[in-house]
């Protein structure tokens, strides 16, 4: 797909407060040909992302790509679960909640398999869950989440047709200060958003994840059932 | 000249790391380990290990200081550390020391003193086992790139052709 190039290259952040676990994500990371960030907490990690709390204040410059305010763009989030303050899941949420953050595919780790913190990830819109330690054939999996986000942008700026993975993201979260955000990327992007729709957003993810792709969660299941420690 | 031969040290160690995962010291997760050591990371492996030493010497230290005290032993605190070795020693593949830890906080969850003293005892014994055979591989790894850095010509050709 014409990845050679480093400019090309996908760029990961990887959250863990484990060194040791930081080091090991890092290194498959590298060796599958990946930039890696790493982070010791989900309050780094926002930082890095250049979430600052109040996002009205990243639109009062007018800017062309939101992602101007991050240092590097980010293509994936990987995150361990368990981590003391903000949790893997939390940081998950803010990401998701985020207009400015919710395209970044995020991806969760952990060392327990407990099926319902699964269930909460992969509902709360986690793409993938890993059970500790990582491999590499699990590193592998990654790089289709990242090439479907950067296909979508891609698409964006030369007007293509939408196709169905991105009506997922073109939902409107119905808070105040969202609004204001709306306006501003209308203007920023070339392509107009759909109008404001009534359906309470979290409810149409989750049907449309159902909808989607169902065979998507399934294989996972039983993937982690058989991993049982 | 140097005593050992690559052929030699190379089948030192990996007869010791033979006995080291046929004990279950270590698991599969060690190969992985040393699968992401290549050129670019030559030293990835004893990097990982020494911050794992590292970090495990002071939790089981904690570990203790938490044991001695009769009065009040913080079980929940001992379990977070527990958590940690758990965490740390699973994903550098030291088995055996991953399980003492299982056992040790299943009898903190119950507030088992006695239990805990025992299970730290055992864990404090698989770890300083663990990191003796890891030091002795390491060493032996050493000793390999020692030899295969320095090139001797083969000493038979001097001697049988003295005209060169």
């Amino acid at each position: 797909m014409g990845m050679a190039a480093t400019d090309d290259q996908f760029h990961v952040l990887a959250v863990d407060d484990s060194l040791i676990d930081r080091k090991l994500i890092e290194r498959l990371l590298k060796t599958s040909s990946f930039q890696v960030t790493t982070v010791d907490s989900g309050s780094k990690a926002l930082e890095f992302l250049g979430w600052h709390g109040n996002e009205i204040n990243m639109f009062s410059e007018a800017t062309i790509s939101p992602n101007n305010h991050q240092e590097l763009e980010v293509n994936l989030v990987i995150t361990d679960y368990c981590m003391p303050g903000m949790t893997g899941y939390d940081l998950l949420k803010k990401i998701k909640e985020s207009a400015f953050l919710r395209d970044i595919p995020v991806v969760i780790m952990s060392s327990e398999n407990v099926p319902s913190r699964i269930t909460r990830c992969l509902e709360e819109g986690a793409e993938e869950f890993f059970l500790k330690p990582m491999k590499l054939s699990d590193v592998n999996k990654l790089r289709p989440h990242m090439m479907r986000t950067r296909f979508k942008n891609d698409s964006i700026e030369n007007g293509k047709p939408e196709n169905e993975e991105k009506q997922e993201n073109e939902e409107i979260i119905t808070t105040g200060e969202v609004d204001l955000e709306m306006q501003q990327i209308q203007t920023a992007q070339s392509l107009q958003q759909q109008a404001s729709q009534s359906n309470n957003d979290n409810n149409k993810r989750k049907s449309m994840e159902e909808g989607l792709s169902p065979d998507r969660t399934r294989p996972r299941y039983s993937d982690l059932t058989v991993m049982s420690n | 000249m140097l005593g050992l031969s690559l052929d030699q040290l190379r089948a030192d160690m990996n007869r010791l790391l033979a006995i080291l995962f046929h004990q279950g010291v270590l698991d599969e997760q060690f190969l992985q380990l040393q699968q992401l050591q290549d050129e670019s990371s030559p030293n990835f492996v004893s990097e990982v290990v020494n911050i794992y030493f590292h970090e495990s010497e002071k939790l089981l230290r904690n570990l203790r200081a938490l044991l001695v005290d009769r009065e009040l032993s913080d079980y929940k605190k001992m379990g977070i550390h527990l958590n940690q070795l758990m965490g740390s020693s699973s994903s550098i593949g030291a088995q055996r020391v991953r399980n003492v830890c299982i056992a040790f906080r299943a009898a903190s969850d119950h507030n088992n003193r006695p239990g805990c003293l025992r299970a730290l005892e055992l864990l404090e014994y698989e770890y300083c086992y663990l990191k003796n055979k890891l030091h002795e591989l390491f060493q032996i790894e050493q000793q390999r790139m020692l030899a295969a850095a320095v090139r001797y010509p083969a000493p038979q050709q001097h001697l049988n052709n003295p005209q060169g």
